[in-house]
């Protein structure tokens, strides 16, 4: 039987500043969390080992008990709460992230008069420092919002997709026109609109969310803007001699560039053989000792390249080449005691790698199912150049037969649902990294991708409902399906596979 | 140039830029995700406009996308434009690498400022390795998994040298935080780099002092065996790796078919290999490491209590 902890004690360190938290955990001896099935941690006071009386914290280990004591204090307030609140606890709060995306999309950031300078500046600032607190992956693909306003769309017209709504006639001509504007005349999307007006080079990342948002809105109007041809030529120019990609004419070359290039090259069905020479090789180097992958060689394994590198290598067909029994083991572990996944070993965890971790905890449970079913090749290269995009869905669907003694079930014991409720959805609309950040899109797009992508994981195929245990909290929480290679929502992606069926 | 708003004189009134005509943003009629700009840095994108659209690639151009990477770190294309410069002008990049720095404390996860880091050292070529080195112990202070930090000190290592303290650096970091996976993953691109000078000692005795303290840890951990592996069948200064295969297997490490190959195929043909690994290993030596044949023959003959000790230490973990 389980029994609940010294809530008191708890109470106690909750309202003292961390600092003196962290005396007092020196003081006091030696506690092991043990979580038990219903999500409720009991804790075992131990006394503090004779061979190391004068321990102390390093500062991983510190970092990760203040959050965990964020995180169980939130359980703990849930379990104590009658079970109607629980249930609103673990629902989607379907109209507020509605209402926060539909504003980020027509007003970004505080409001303000438009006469006092000052404020200005100051809520600029405020804009910058946010992005800053987030992690590393955060700025992944951002080149700081700034730069970057294709990225902002796509988060929020992805999110807005993903809880099955669509933005009204206005906005949507808007968006297509403002994306339209961000592309270069010699191929590929930059950061912001016009050559002439607002100079941007074309950027590989950009371009990815600029083709992924245009896919989402869906309609010839927003398909018949992309120019494959000019793309198609962009991404031949940032092919590298590695076999990766550079992410804009002189920039960085990583697995990051490797997968905006690919996927937008599958989505676009612009990929051949020139595209894809050597782009597993250079992927393959980057898989590291710890079984993750890196974003270049000799880097440290990280969720957000993971992702990058196993959807690609799906894409390119090529993922047998990698070391999946140990990229899977490194993938389980990524999940922490809070429930919800860290990009690497001995770091916090953060709601965005719901989806990179999740994503792709998601992807190898299918390579799994696949296999299962005696496919030859996970993935068939026809489909790269033909029209037909059934074995997408053939990738897409899953079987569960013998899916569970093989492969990973990271969202089994509920404890992800308990993480992605208490910890990143803000009531009020958003999602954020953790308790204690604040909510942005990003987050938003991927807390929201990550919980589709494991609502669909389970399916017998593309076209059946999610078992209820898989949906994660009420069946009204159920999101649209998403290809998650490509991280479409499933019905715009196949949209646009049939208006680019005829090769270039 | 971290200088107050206050302080700023906007451009339209400085007389060195009275000749250009700052080009306006052109978002269009209805856009989305509009970003309200501060009005100071309207005008300097207003003017950096101005100044890529002639490619005017000059002093002042220079500084102007200097104060337009303050306002925004992440304008990829005002980073590029700023390295056409500094190749036109032919500028010190001495000068670039303060810039850089100044800019990092506040920017220390942008991708733009480390990619541009790059580019600056690899002009500067071996000189700045050390430089190099100590900007990313910098950022370490703060914050010691700084993901772009580690993968700068790699490619530092891996282009411009200077690892042989590397597994040093990486023994203090992870004696303040034994946590820190950068600094294990570092040690394994340490490792690594063993591979490529196999001569130098340095490295071989920094590994085993790694484990000095957990012997079991370091004759079951599989890559310290695949290093020794690579460098005997390359079969050129090997010393070292058969030196550590030595204590591993006075260690109690069970070697594979591939390890007995690789020594075998040391011993010249004249001698008789011993169906005991580490017996061979000293003959080998006797007759590669010369300078100290003594002490091998010496070891050959102190092997079999060596390796009992070993095997005892082994089985108490």
């Amino acid at each position: 039987q389980s029994f609940k902890f010294k809530l008191c004690v708890l109470e106690k360190i909750h309202k003292i500043s961390w600092k003196n938290l962290l005396e007092i955990s020196l003081t006091r001896p030696v506690i092991n969390k043990q979580a038990t099935g219903d999500g409720v941690y009991r804790m075992i006071g131990m006394e503090p080992s004779s061979s190391s009386p004068e321990w102390k914290p390093t500062v991983s280990q510190e970092e990760q008990w203040i959050l965990e004591r964020q995180v169980f204090h939130i359980y703990q307030l849930f379990c104590n709460i009658p079970p109607k609140s629980q249930a609103v606890m673990l629902e989607l709060q379907r109209d507020n992230h509605i209402e926060y995306l539909m504003k980020g999309l027509r007003h970004l950031g505080p409001s303000f008069s438009v006469l006092d300078a000052k404020y200005f500046t100051l809520s600029l600032c405020a804009l910058m420092v946010r992005c800053r607190n987030s992690f590393l992956y955060c700025h992944l693909f951002t080149a700081l919002l700034l730069s970057s306003r294709p990225w902002i769309c796509y988060w929020i017209l992805h999110s807005i997709a993903l809880l099955g709504e669509s933005v009204d006639d206005a906005l949507e001509h808007n968006a297509i026109h403002f994306i339209s504007r961000c592309q270069d005349q010699h191929g590929g999307y930059g950061g912001g609109p016009g050559q002439a007006s607002y100079f941007s080079m074309p950027h590989l990342a950009t371009t990815y969310a600029a083709v992924n948002s245009l896919i989402t809105l869906g309609g010839h109007r927003s398909l018949g803007s992309i120019n494959r041809v000019k793309i198609y030529s962009f991404l031949r120019r940032m092919k590298h001699t590695s076999g990766g990609f550079s992410m804009h004419d002189g920039g960085e070359v990583d697995v990051r560039a490797c997968y905006t290039a690919i996927s937008v090259a599958c989505a676009l069905n612009i990929l051949d053989e020139d595209l894809v020479q050597g782009v597993g090789d250079y992927i393959l180097s980057c898989q590291t000792y710890e079984g993750g992958i890196a974003g270049e060689p000799g880097s440290e394994a990280h969720g957000g390249y993971t992702f990058c590198g196993l959807a690609t290598m799906i894409l390119v067909n090529e993922v047998n080449r990698l070391d999946l029994a140990s990229l899977t083991d490194w993938l389980v572990f990524r999940q922490g005691v809070e429930g919800g996944f860290q990009g690497r070993t001995n770091k916090l965890v953060d709601g965005c790698y719901s989806f990179w971790q999740g994503g792709a905890a998601v992807l190898i449970q299918r390579l799994h199912a696949a296999a299962g079913e005696g496919h030859s090749s996970v993935r068939s290269n026809e489909s790269f150049t033909s029209s037909e995009f059934s074995d997408d869905e053939e990738l897409l669907e899953g079987t569960s037969s013998g899916m569970a003694e093989i492969s990973p079930d990271v969202e089994e014991d509920g404890s992800h649902l308990k993480f992605f409720a208490a910890s990143t959805q803000m009531v009020e609309g958003g999602f954020r990294d953790k308790p204690g950040k604040n909510r942005d899109h990003y987050h938003t797009c991927y807390c929201l991708s990550g919980l589709a992508a494991a609502q669909y994981s389970w399916s017998k195929d593309a076209d059946s409902p999610p078992l209820p245990r898989s949906v994660l909290g009420p069946y009204s929480n159920l999101l649209e399906p998403i290809n998650p290679l490509c991280n479409i929502v499933l019905k715009q992606y196949n949209e646009a596979r049939q208006f680019f069926s005829k090769p270039l | 140039m971290d200088s107050d708003e206050d302080d700023r004189i906007p451009l339209s009134q400085r007389p060195e830029w009275s000749d250009v005509t700052p080009v306006p943003q052109d978002d269009g009629p209805n856009p989305v995700v509009p970003i309200s700009y501060s009005k100071e840095f309207a005008e300097t994108m207003g003017y950096v406009r101005a100044v890529y659209l002639a490619d005017e690639r000059s002093h002042r151009a220079l500084q102007l996308t200097a104060e337009a990477i303050h306002f925004n770190a992440g304008n990829y294309t005002v980073w590029q434009f700023r390295r056409l410069i500094l190749e036109a002008l032919n500028a010190d990049l001495h000068d670039e690498l303060e810039f850089v720095e100044h800019l990092a404390s506040k920017n220390s996860k942008n991708y733009q400022l480390w990619h541009h880091r790059r580019w600056v050292a690899e002009k500067l070529g071996t000189e700045a390795a050390g430089r190099e080195l100590e900007f990313t112990k910098k950022i370490f202070v703060n914050d010691a998994k700084n993901y772009h930090a580690w993968s700068h000190r790699q490619w530092v290592l891996q282009t411009l040298g200077g690892w042989e303290d590397e597994l040093a650096y990486c023994d203090e970091l992870l004696e303040d935080d034994i946590f820190n996976n950068s600094a294990w993953n570092q040690v394994s691109y340490a490792v690594k780099a063993i591979l490529t000078k196999p001569e130098n000692e340095s490295s071989w005795r920094y590994l085993r002092g790694l484990y000095k303290n957990s012997m079991p840890s370091f004759v079951m951990d599989r890559r310290v065996s695949t290093v020794c592996l690579t460098v005997l069948t390359t079969k050129a200064n090997c010393v070292f790796a058969l030196s550590l295969l030595l204590d591993l297997l006075s260690n109690g490490f069970e070697p594979n078919q591939e390890l007995k190959n690789a020594v075998e195929a040391l011993l010249p043909e004249s001698r008789d290999q011993d169906s005991d690994m580490a017996v061979t290993i000293c003959s080998v030596l006797e007759i590669v490491d010369p300078m100290r044949v003594n002490y091998w023959r010496w070891r050959k003959k102190s092997l079999h209590s060596e390796v009992e000790e070993g095997v005892r230490n082994l089985r108490v973990h």
